[in-house]
């Protein structure tokens, strides 16, 4: 029986992981990091789950066990948050060119400096280019499904890509909320045994991590896009059965009141909760906006992105990480790539907001609604805005 | 009558005759380390992984599509085949434990050259090490960066040559000594720690057993003589293998339980340095004041070895 509990997302995340009974959890509780390895490292030892917790020296090895274990054929989960993704980074995109489906979760948090530790976006946005499958929560109850489920993504026998489920550090890491947890007899329909495909053992000798000379490197990396690319399919797979299973519907996009609307919000994360608040606002004052919640963020939903943009006439893009000198905050710059091509698309305004955990709150994004209207008729000046700089 | 002579006589009770390491690697001439490599497998059976950090050895053993290695082989990076290793070995001890995989007592085996042993990999080494994994930490020591040229390392000798630390008018070469990480891994408590040097090839596979029976972590440190790097003829391997013990450079011993204990008899009057360091390009440029600094400190090294080999107890005897 789905069990409904209220508690602290990061306990929550751990409790969603335990359902997915894995063999290895290898962590380093800080630099910084949530609650979420602590508290599996409580279920370890109170014999919930029959699992080895490696609590290592630091997150490069925190990834680097990950990798050996996910190598030796284990269900293997780590997390970790800004710099400790920063420091695992070396290995991440070789977890990806060994296919080994190794589920982390990212409390997102800023890098440093100055040194931070609140929320935003720019530890993921480092990394997104490593060939991980990325997807971005914005509550609690996404949280504990969308770590279920990255297991069984991860794991498909047409993806075997590692999964990094996002959530906004303490914005939905340190914050208690109300979730439904399905019961053990439920997760284990629906998450089938992980049976890999090539392991380190003596049954089945293979060399794994080879030296790829200029004449194949190429063609590897083009075979592991490609299957980032091709894990779309089972993503949405996953997903219809996840709805069939337990009612609660995923998509690479969700949108929320964007009918007939002039103005579209784009987000990621958390502050989707809070934009539908000032969606709701606004339609009140009968302003038609909407708000599209970016969940999907590797492999990018192009496709659906042109579809869900279709009738507007102004897409602001919230972006929560600054690409410092460049065109735009990294998700707009990956949106107007993906728009370029479309001869009726919208006018693109972008927004970095809520750096290094300033709160981010309804009326933040009335404004910019009203703001960004205003770019049908005029393009605004600067590419992008770094909303919100106390002092100018 | 020598071993080499009447190798089918003694070798088969000596050394498995199975190869794991196969022939047609892309090893330099006279590459002592890939020597060791065979012979370490030879020593740890089938039921090995071995666990490669990025280095010399994995590159002229694994260039897809092809690979030298006869038993399961990962590399993932430079600094972390310690702790991939902890992974595999937690990996395949859970999945066992649930009878997921076969019932086989498979032993994981990291290793690294010097530089991802002594200087990039050894924060990773010390945690496997305190954490207990079973795991046991093959040190491959040619003392540089040799894949990349030479560069000096932690575990680069004193006054040796190097394309980072070179001879010119106002140097010697490297001003520091080298770093003993044998002694750091003793003081992990580490049950079984040894230094060896495929030029005393049953002595290190010996090591290597006894190491493999060990449950928890051990720890072998391999003097791998580089022609290449160390600029010395290809057929000087094995001898100036022996000098380095025989010069008392690199003594042979293990430490189990903290009793120290030599395993290969050194002359009872060591051979001057000078025979180890003439034989080799790195040395070269060396005057005769830094060849007594360096004859100097090998003394001082070989009385406290054996001071420690003479004064220390087991620890088993001691609780």
């Amino acid at each position: 029986m789905t069990k409904r509990a209220g508690m602290e997302i990061a306990f929550a995340a751990a409790e969603a992981v335990a359902l997915c009974k894995p063999d290895v959890v290898a962590a380093y509780p800080i630099t910084p990091n949530t609650h979420i390895p602590e508290h599996l490292s409580d279920i370890v030892a109170d014999g919930r789950i029959d699992a080895d917790f490696i609590c290592v020296e630091s997150e490069h090895s925190a990834l680097s066990a990950c990798c050996g274990a996910s190598a030796a054929g284990a269900r293997t989960f780590t997390a970790t948050s800004s710099q400790g993704l920063l420091f695992m980074a070396e290995v991440m995109p070789i977890v990806s060119a060994m296919r080994l489906p190794v589920v982390m979760a990212i409390g997102n948090r800023a890098l440093s400096g100055p040194i931070n530790i609140w929320n935003d976006h720019s530890d993921i946005m480092s990394q997104r280019d490593t060939g991980w499958i990325s997807v971005f929560a914005s509550n609690g109850q996404e949280v504990v499904d969308m770590v279920i489920q990255a297991f069984k993504i991860a794991e498909h026998r047409d993806v075997l890509l590692p999964f990094n489920v996002n959530l906004d550090g303490f914005q939905l890491t340190h914050v208690v909320e109300p979730m439904l947890f399905p019961d053990q007899e439920e997760v284990d329909k629906f998450l089938p045994e992980y049976k890999p495909y090539a392991t380190v053992h003596p049954d089945r000798v293979v060399s794994m991590g080879t030296l790829g000379m200029p004449e194949i490197f190429t063609e590897a990396m083009k075979a592991k896009d490609m299957a980032l690319i091709n894990s779309k399919k089972a993503i949405l797979e996953v997903w219809r059965e996840w709805e069939e299973q337990f009612g609660r519907r995923y998509g690479p996009i969700e949108a929320y009141r964007t009918e007939e609307a002039n103005v579209l919000l784009l987000t990621v994360g958390s502050m989707g909760e809070t934009a539908e608040v000032a969606v709701d606002e606004l339609r009140k004052r009968k302003m038609p906006a909407g708000l599209l919640k970016l969940k999907l963020w590797r492999p990018f939903p192009s496709e659906e992105l042109r579809k869900a943009v279709k009738g507007a006439k102004v897409l602001a893009v919230m972006d929560r990480a600054v690409s410092c000198g460049g065109s735009a905050g990294p998700v707009c710059a990956e949106v107007k790539s993906a728009l370029y091509g479309e001869p009726d698309r919208p006018a693109i305004v972008n927004y970095i907001i809520g750096l290094g955990g300033r709160d981010v709150i309804a009326e933040d994004f009335i404004q910019i609604v009203e703001k960004a209207a205003k770019a049908e008729k005029e393009k605004p000046k600067e590419a992008y805005e770094i909303y919100g700089v106390r002092g100018s | 009558m020598s071993i080499v002579e009447n190798f089918d006589l003694y070798a088969p009770r000596l050394a498995d005759k199975e190869e794991y390491f196969s022939a047609g690697h892309r090893a330099c001439q006279g590459c002592g380390e890939a020597l060791a490599i065979r012979l370490m497998c030879k020593a740890l059976g089938k039921n090995t992984v071995i666990i490669n950090a990025t280095g010399c050895m994995e590159v002229i053993s694994s260039l897809y599509p092809t690979t030298a290695w006869r038993l399961p082989w990962i590399h993932v990076a430079f600094p972390n085949s310690a702790s991939v290793g902890s992974g595999v070995e937690a990996g395949l001890k859970v999945l066992r434990r649930k009878g997921k995989i076969s019932d086989r007592d498979v032993k994981a085996v990291s290793i690294g050259g010097d530089g991802g042993t002594v200087d990039i990999g050894i924060q990773a080494l010390s945690g496997a090490m305190e954490r207990g994994h079973d795991l046991l930490y093959v040190c491959f020591d040619n003392e540089a960066y040799m894949n990349t040229g030479m560069q000096r390392s932690g575990a680069t000798p004193f006054g040796a040559s190097t394309s980072t630390d070179p001879v010119g008018s106002v140097s010697f070469g490297k001003k520091a000594w080298k770093k003993n990480v044998a002694e750091i891994m003793v003081a992990h408590n580490v049950p079984y720690v040894a230094t060896a040097c495929h030029s005393y090839p049953i002595d290190f596979m010996n090591k290597v057993k006894k190491a493999r029976k060990i449950k928890g972590p051990s720890y072998i440190h391999c003097l791998s003589v580089c022609p290449t790097g160390w600029r010395m003829d290809s057929s000087l391997t094995i001898k100036v293998g022996r000098l380095a013990l025989e010069t008392g450079i690199f003594p042979l011993y293990e430490v189990e339980n903290g009793k120290y204990r030599i395993t290969v008899d050194m002359p009872e009057l060591l051979r001057p340095v000078e025979d180890y360091l003439k034989l080799q390009g790195r040395f070269r440029h060396l005057r005769p004041d830094k060849i007594e600094e360096i004859q100097a400190r090998v003394n001082l090294e070989h009385k406290k070895l054996m001071n420690k080999v003479e004064q220390l107890q087991s620890w088993n005897d001691l609780g």
